[in-house]
């Protein structure tokens, strides 16, 4: 057996891909399928689906054309959903702007130190993926709260004569969001700063490109890989979040994840909550697409 | 303004904090002056502070102290995209997300040239470097030596008042960095833009040079054209380093008018031409370059010394002798092979005669 393994090269490779081809194909690939049959069947009555399955369009539709019991009897709102799905995608365009914007120069300054303080910075960085999201989240609901730490100091100083309110709102979710995702946009944007040559930055200078100039024609461009790898890993999670909007939004900030959540959850409409699932992939996906499209070549090397 | 200078450091001192936390002056109160249309090379071993020289005129660094100035106007705090200057850098820096037309036409595009004329100009730019028809080519997709001709051609399409080169040809192998040489120095002929040339090379100093600055620690050594520092280098660091020198210590005895009497401790009297004065007792080291010498030559009114030869290296066009006075002082003698069948004058351990006449030596005090 082992001598059958060392002489055969093709052998050797399907051992070393199968077990992490096989975790993929299990744990991936496979429940996407189910997803996939669940959004096209019935609802069960506590959850899960009806059995046999009764195959249906009723969940896709619902997205489009929604009629919801509210407080004061059934209410139908074709936009509900969909508005729900462009506020999301709204967010997630904001949250990651901030971030790119806030994590370039940062990215930047790290790759201009010494390289001692360089490592040193990029721990900092990195420490809080160490600490768990939720506590975190939790820790910035402190500094933001009516009680908290920013309106404490605000008063304390004078500034404000009544408590802001920081919490409970679009503003805290983005917040909450930036917070949370600045170190993924910091670390891909680092790497490609870090090995931007910057006698490039002179070259242009030499050949009369004011800083601002130098800067728009040479390093934003040569960089572009790391912010649009920032891009996706900023934009797809924040599009599907629903821990921070639900913690920091306090139930009033909708967004796709705290929906498709409550799917799953207290409306035990699964085959809905796959359709919401799936129809949201498939936004992300249009989007990488036609970014990928529109950037060329040196954008889909970026991934 | 009619000073005539391109470029002139005025006692300009550059320093550096270490990492240790001292001081480096890496240029150390350095003046110089060159002149419009001129080849100059600054040249040195690494550290010397050339290249920090070469930045200072680009605009890269600033002078902590002294001036610089660019035809008669001070530049010395202006930024270097406002100089009118261009550099071509030791590893070219071209962009390599553009095309090699965008990297040429890009500091006219920066000064607003109209489309137009930048690509008329970027066409006779590319003809000028002898590459025609590589507008659409990468960066990435060249030769070292097409890469290097077309960081030549993005700094001169500018037509800047004064071309700065760092080392341009360090990363070209040793064939393509003669051609490129005979090359560059045409190239500036034609153009008549001054050059100001950073090489450790002294070889290349030497071949394109109208004026060369040899420095060191800081410090300019001597300004001269490529004869004057070859011939009549002003201290030993400057004879060393360009070219090869023997040097032999020795006392002076006498001087009469402009013959100077030298014993070389342990080896003999010598008379060598100077115009210099020295003091009887003074200790001097008397420098003469291998070619210069003699292997048992019959050469009147010369001097004559006794050694061994020590070694023996042929290597091609000419033979060196290394050999051995009996004070323990060396010198090592280049004799051309002249004759088609070649024959070594003398062979290892083989007592010889080593000869130069009165007016090949420098007699050097520092």
């Amino acid at each position: 057996m082992m001598k059958f393994l060392r002489n055969n090269k093709r052998w050797q490779l399907f051992g070393l891909i199968s077990p992490g081809a096989l975790w993929i194909l299990l744990f991936f690939n496979l429940p996407l399928l189910i997803m996939l049959f669940i959004s096209f069947v019935e609802r069960g009555r506590a959850g899960g689906i009806k059995l046999p399955p009764v195959y249906t369009l009723e969940n896709y539709r619902q997205l489009f054309n929604a009629c919801v019991s509210q407080f004061a009897g059934p209410e139908c709102n074709s936009f509900l959903y969909l508005g729900i799905f462009g506020h999301s995608l709204q967010i997630g365009l904001v949250v990651t702007i901030w971030c790119i914007m806030l994590g370039y120069p940062l990215a930047f300054f790290i790759a201009k130190q010494k390289p001692i303080w360089r490592d040193t910075l990029m721990v900092l960085v990195i420490i809080p993926f160490w600490t768990n999201f939720l506590v975190r989240t939790y820790a910035l609901k402190q500094v933001l709260a009516t009680e908290g730490l920013l309106n404490s100091l605000f008063m304390g100083l004078h500034l404000i004569n009544q408590p802001l309110e920081l919490m409970f709102n679009q503003f805290a979710v983005v917040v909450g969001l930036i917070y949370g995702y600045l170190p993924f946009a910091v670390l891909p944007m680092y790497t490609s700063i870090e090995k931007f040559d910057h006698t490039l930055m002179e070259a242009a200078a030499d050949l009369g490109a004011s800083p601002r100039r130098a800067f728009l024609r040479v390093m934003l461009p040569m960089t572009l890989p790391g912010v649009v790898a920032a891009l996706v890993l900023v934009f797809v999670p924040v599009v599907g979040a629903f821990i921070t909007p639900d913690i920091m939004g306090g139930g009033k900030v909708e967004m796709i994840g705290t929906l498709i959540n409550r799917q799953f959850g207290v409306a035990r409409n699964w085959p809905f909550g796959s359709a919401m699932s799936l129809m949201l992939m498939l936004l992300v996906l249009i989007g990488v697409i036609a970014y990928f499209r529109s950037g060329g070549e040196e954008s889909r090397r970026a991934l | 303004m009619t000073s005539g200078f391109a470029v002139e450091m005025q006692d300009v001192l550059k320093q550096f904090i270490t990492p240790e936390g001292g001081i480096l002056s890496a240029v150390n109160h350095v003046t110089l002056q060159i002149k419009d249309g001129e080849f100059f090379s600054l040249l040195g071993p690494s550290g010397c502070g050339k290249t920090t020289s070469l930045r200072m005129i680009g605009g890269f660094e600033l002078p902590t102290d002294g001036k610089i100035l660019i035809h008669g106007k001070d530049m010395s705090q202006v930024p270097a995209f406002q100089r009118p200057v261009n550099t071509v850098f030791q590893q070219y820096a071209l962009f390599p997300h553009m095309t090699v037309e965008q990297n040429i036409s890009f500091g006219l595009e920066m000064k607003g040239v109209v489309r137009s004329e930048r690509s008329k100009r970027v066409s006779e730019a590319l003809e000028m470097v002898r590459l025609p028809g590589m507008e659409m080519r990468r960066a990435k997709q060249l030769s070292g030596g097409q890469q290097q001709r077309i960081a030549l051609a993005r700094a001169l399409v500018n037509k800047p008042e004064v071309l700065l080169l760092d080392e341009p040809l360090g990363a070209l192998d040793l064939k393509l960095r003669k051609e490129m040489q005979l090359e560059l120095k045409t190239l500036q002929r034609e153009v008549g833009i001054t050059f100001i040339y950073v090489t450790h090379d002294q070889e290349e100093a030497l071949t394109m040079s109208d004026r060369i600055a040899v420095m060191s620690k800081g410090v300019a050594l001597q300004v001269g054209k490529p004869e004057e520092i070859y011939e009549r280098p002003a201290n030993k660091f400057v004879a060393d380093f360009i070219g090869e020198t023997n040097f032999l210590d020795g006392v002076v005895k006498g001087q009469n008018g402009s013959l100077v009497e030298i014993e070389l401790t342990g080896t003999g009297t010598v008379r060598v031409e100077s115009s210099r004065k020295f003091t009887n007792g003074q200790q001097v080291s008397v420098a003469v370059r291998p070619e210069k010498l003699r292997l048992n030559a019959d050469i009147q009114e010369a001097n004559h010394l006794k050694g061994n030869v020590e070694n023996v290296i042929y290597i091609g066009t000419d033979t060196h002798y290394g050999v051995r006075f009996p004070g323990g002082q060396k010198a090592r003698v280049r004799e051309q092979n002249i004759t088609q069948a070649h024959k070594e004058i003398a062979i290892v351990g083989d007592e010889v005669t080593v000869s130069f006449t009165r007016t090949s030596p420098r007699i050097l005090t520092e």
